[in-house]
């Protein structure tokens, strides 16, 4: 009797529990959502994370706040979300450096392939290669021919290791094989300055960063690192088109979540997400930057795990080959 | 022609009624954060950029654009009541402004900064409307080479920046320049001093050093010195300037705010390191250098005539080239992308609307700022009243909330108790924690760009003397060391400053 009783007491608790677990997967969200970006306000990840924020906030009826956590090269702010609660509540939005901080970074406080559940990719901005306006070179292939006779005069800007514009840096010269002069910056605005006052020579950045110098007429550029030519840029063309194949870099964007966080809540987040890249309104900003969202089938879950793992294994080997560490 | 013109399109626009609205509300809520030691606008820019997505892309940018100037007149105000600068940029304020404090004369201290402030927003706001496009193609001629010898000026003038021992000012430069070292090293991305603390693997936040030294620190002196902290109540005489004060404050304020305007529209730490050139400026060309550091209103009008002046004239590469010269800049320019906007230089062509009604909102916010902050001196005034006891544990609490509302971390909390021991420690040994901040934000500046002028010219020395702007700088800085450590002119301020004393 007794042990029934008591039988009966834990079945009642854990149907509670479970029913309660359940419902509050099913009316997620209850409370504001805080999403953590590992980089500073007013960025270009920033922006991308505030866009997408603000449409997915419509549709779930609760706002997620976005939450700047900026720092080692936004492991800091990663390493935060695989720590907190997986309820839901926590959300991290990174770029690319996901992938290669996993390769870049010898010791993370968080396994990047296993301490995370997926929500969706966002979108994959287009990067472009550009020079300062008067550098001598007329297209890509006289950049490449260029770089290869004046090796000791050349010199390739990027915003620091780990950046967009290391990482291109780093596939160009591999591509090429040559090692060039690199000149690292704080960030791309100072780099950006710098090649505008032409006192660097060449870069290769987010088309967020280098679209409007590249109309104002106050840089070159010779090419877009994309499979199709980039819609605001239709005059550029592509690496591929100007002669240096297989040179496709993005910086793509993805919404993770901690592990644990219950499926049924990753799945309303993957479409509401999904929603929101429809959303007109998001969809003519992320043109305005350059870029435009996923497709539905990559703004899903598997979509971002598979894109996850394939950059790991990409990078590794030209990060590895480098030698370069950011720890 | 053109420019009356563009004027006319700016003010129709900054004269909305809505703008006007959203410009005073800017202003004011900048004039509270200011206030409010550790908020700064970059972090209740970030936070209110939310708010703007619904609003019209010149109403939203003008409010944004009042948060930030607001700052610099609210900034001042804690500088000199307790001795803890509202923002970085009002560090200096902090010197002589506390010291007016402590003598009773904190009122003129606060009308003279506010009335500084004010002339130097009219000026640097037709600076930016007259000289936006041309000035931009000058700031880019600065390259690393040239962006070296203006820091290696900065810190060789700002030895002359503290009183009292030129050895001790040089040991805080240095501490300082060590501290910046602390993080990754940007040319190879190696960790130097981390100790493995992945929290300041960039760097240690400027804002929980600066509180912690600054502010942190002083509190700890005044609990310990009862008596010091009675002197600044009983004294309060008079809260306006009097005739002489503002004959005083003329030159300092001329010139401040030319310095300013020229140091604001460089990137990088702009609107610091014109505060702390003007400082050191005045207190060079000033025929009683040895009154700085002890109340000079010199001391008080001229960094925040020169801090409003560069916060200013920093819109210019943001607005001309889309290129945005410090934290604050960089909001503004996300701001402009999540409004469709793309910040560069066609904005001026493509919005007029948005490019001048931001430009000329800037002096109507100016205007608001000083008929805001005057009646408000009084007030303020009265705030050094308030016991001690109930002030500092507030003082604590705002400080605590701003540090960690910059990155949200926990850890940076740690550093402003740390770094409040160092500045207490400081204080006991005499030392004055102004340069080591200086030598802080510097530090890094200095060693990026020696290093990057370096791998452009491939290792060739000759660089910094070859490129003219460079070798003048330098030149500069040479005559500065010599003025500091030439006997005669040493030998008669430690004799004036002996009768004064």
């Amino acid at each position: 009797m007794k042990n029934a009783r008591i039988v009966a007491v834990v079945a009642a608790l854990m149907a509670a529990a479970g029913f309660s677990g359940g419902a509050a997967a099913e009316d997620y969200p209850t409370r504001p959502i805080s999403m953590v970006v590992p980089f500073a306000a007013g960025g270009p990840t920033d922006t991308v994370a505030r866009l997408v924020a603000e449409s997915m906030s419509r549709d779930l009826g609760q706002q997620i706040l976005v939450e700047n956590v900026g720092g080692a090269g936004g492991t800091l702010g990663a390493s935060r979300v695989a720590k907190s609660d997986p309820d839901g509540y926590t959300l991290l939005l990174h770029h690319i450096g996901m992938a290669t901080s996993a390769v870049l970074y010898r010791k993370l406080p968080y396994d990047t392939l296993n301490a995370f559940e997926y929500v969706g990719l966002v979108t994959e901005v287009p990067m472009t290669i550009v020079a300062r306006s008067d550098f001598e070179p007329a297209d890509l292939k006289g950049l490449i021919d260029y770089v290869k006779t004046n090796k000791d005069k050349v010199t390739l800007a990027n915003a620091g290791v780990g950046a967009a514009s290391h990482l291109c840096g780093m596939l160009f010269m591999s591509k090429i094989g040559e090692q060039l002069t690199t000149v690292p910056y704080k960030g791309t605005g100072p780099a950006m300055t710098d090649l505008v006052g032409k006192q660097v020579d060449f870069m290769c950045d987010q088309t967020t960063n280098t679209t409007n110098q590249i109309k104002g007429g106050k840089i070159k550029v010779y090419a877009t690192t994309t499979k199709d030519r980039v819609a605001s840029l239709p005059d550029v063309p592509t690496a591929a088109e100007a002669g240096l194949q297989d040179f496709e870099v993005g910086i793509w964007h993805g919404v993770y979540a901690p592990k644990g966080t219950p499926p049924e809540i990753t799945a309303k987040l993957s479409a509401a997400l999904q929603k929101a890249l429809k959303d007109p309104l998001v969809v003519k900003r992320f043109a305005d930057l350059g870029t435009a969202p996923s497709t539905e089938a990559e703004a899903t879950p598997e979509g971002l795990k598979t894109k996850l793992t394939s950059e790991i294994e990409r990078w590794r080997p030209v990060i590895t080959a480098a030698g370069v560490y950011a720890d | 022609m053109d420019l009356l013109q563009n004027l006319a399109i700016g003010f129709s626009a900054s004269l909305d009624p809505v703008n006007l609205l959203y410009c005073f509300l800017g202003v004011l809520l900048g004039t509270l954060i200011g206030v409010l030691p550790g908020i700064g606008p970059t972090a209740t820019i970030a936070m209110l950029l939310p708010i703007t997505f619904g609003l019209k892309p010149e109403t939203s940018l003008i409010m944004l654009a009042g948060i930030y100037y607001g700052a610099q007149y609210g900034g001042s105000t804690t500088a000199i009541l307790i001795n803890l600068p509202g923002e970085s940029s009002s560090a200096v304020t902090a010197i002589d402004g506390y010291q007016m404090a402590r003598q009773g004369r904190a009122g003129p201290a606060l009308a003279i900064a506010a009335l500084g402030s004010f002339f130097a927003g009219t000026v640097a706001t037709m600076l930016v409307a007259v000289f936006a496009l041309p000035l931009t193609e000058m700031a880019l001629q600065f390259g690393p080479a040239e962006y070296f010898s203006l820091i290696f000026l900065g810190l060789i003038a700002s030895v002359a920046l503290a009183h009292g021992s030129v050895l001790k000012a040089l040991a805080m430069i240095t501490l300082g320049l060590l501290f910046g070292l602390v993080g990754t090293d940007v040319t190879s991305g190696a960790q130097r001093f981390t100790l493995g603390i992945p929290d300041i693997s960039d760097k240690l936040e400027f804002v929980s050093v600066a509180i912690g030294v600054f502010g942190l620190a002083e509190i700890l002196r005044n609990l310990e010195n009862e008596s010091d902290r009675q002197v600044a109540i009983k004294k309060i005489t008079h809260v306006w300037p009097t005739r002489d004060d503002f004959r005083q404050m003329v030159g300092p304020v001329l010139r401040g705010t030319g310095l300013g305007s020229a140091l604001g529209i460089l990137p990088g730490g702009g609107a610091i390191l014109s505060s702390f050139a003007a400082y050191t400026v005045e207190k060079r060309i000033s025929k009683t250098p040895e009154a700085f550091g002890k109340g000079a209103i010199a001391g008080v009008a001229a960094p925040e005539a020169a801090n409003n002046a560069g916060a200013q004239t920093s819109f210019i590469p943001m607005l001309t080239l889309g290129i945005p010269a410090n934290a604050v800049m960089a909001l503004m320019v996300g701001a402009m992308i999540i409004q469709g906007i793309q910040p560069g230089p066609n904005v001026a062509i493509e919005q007029p609307q948005l490019f001048w009604g931001v430009i000329t909102s800037m002096w109507i916010g100016n205007l608001m700022l000083v008929m805001l902050n005057l009646p408000l001196v009084g007030l303020w005034v009265r705030l050094l009243t308030i016991p001690y006891t109930v002030l500092f544990p507030a003082i604590l609490v705002f400080c605590s909330i701003g540090v960690f509302s910059v990155n949200s971390n926990v850890f940076d909390l740690y550093t402003v108790a740390f770094f409040g021991l160092v500045g207490y420690v400081l204080i006991k040994l005499g030392c004055e924690p102004a340069p080591l901040l200086l030598g802080f934000v510097l530090g890094p500046m200095l060693e990026e760009n020696l290093r990057r002028a370096m791998t452009i010219s491939r290792g060739d020395w000759t660089v910094f003397f070859t490129r003219p702007l460079s070798a003048t700088l330098l030149v500069i800085a040479l005559l500065v060391l010599v003025l500091v450590f030439l006997p005669s002119i040493r030998a008669k301020r430690e004799e004036v400053f002996q009768e004064e004393g």
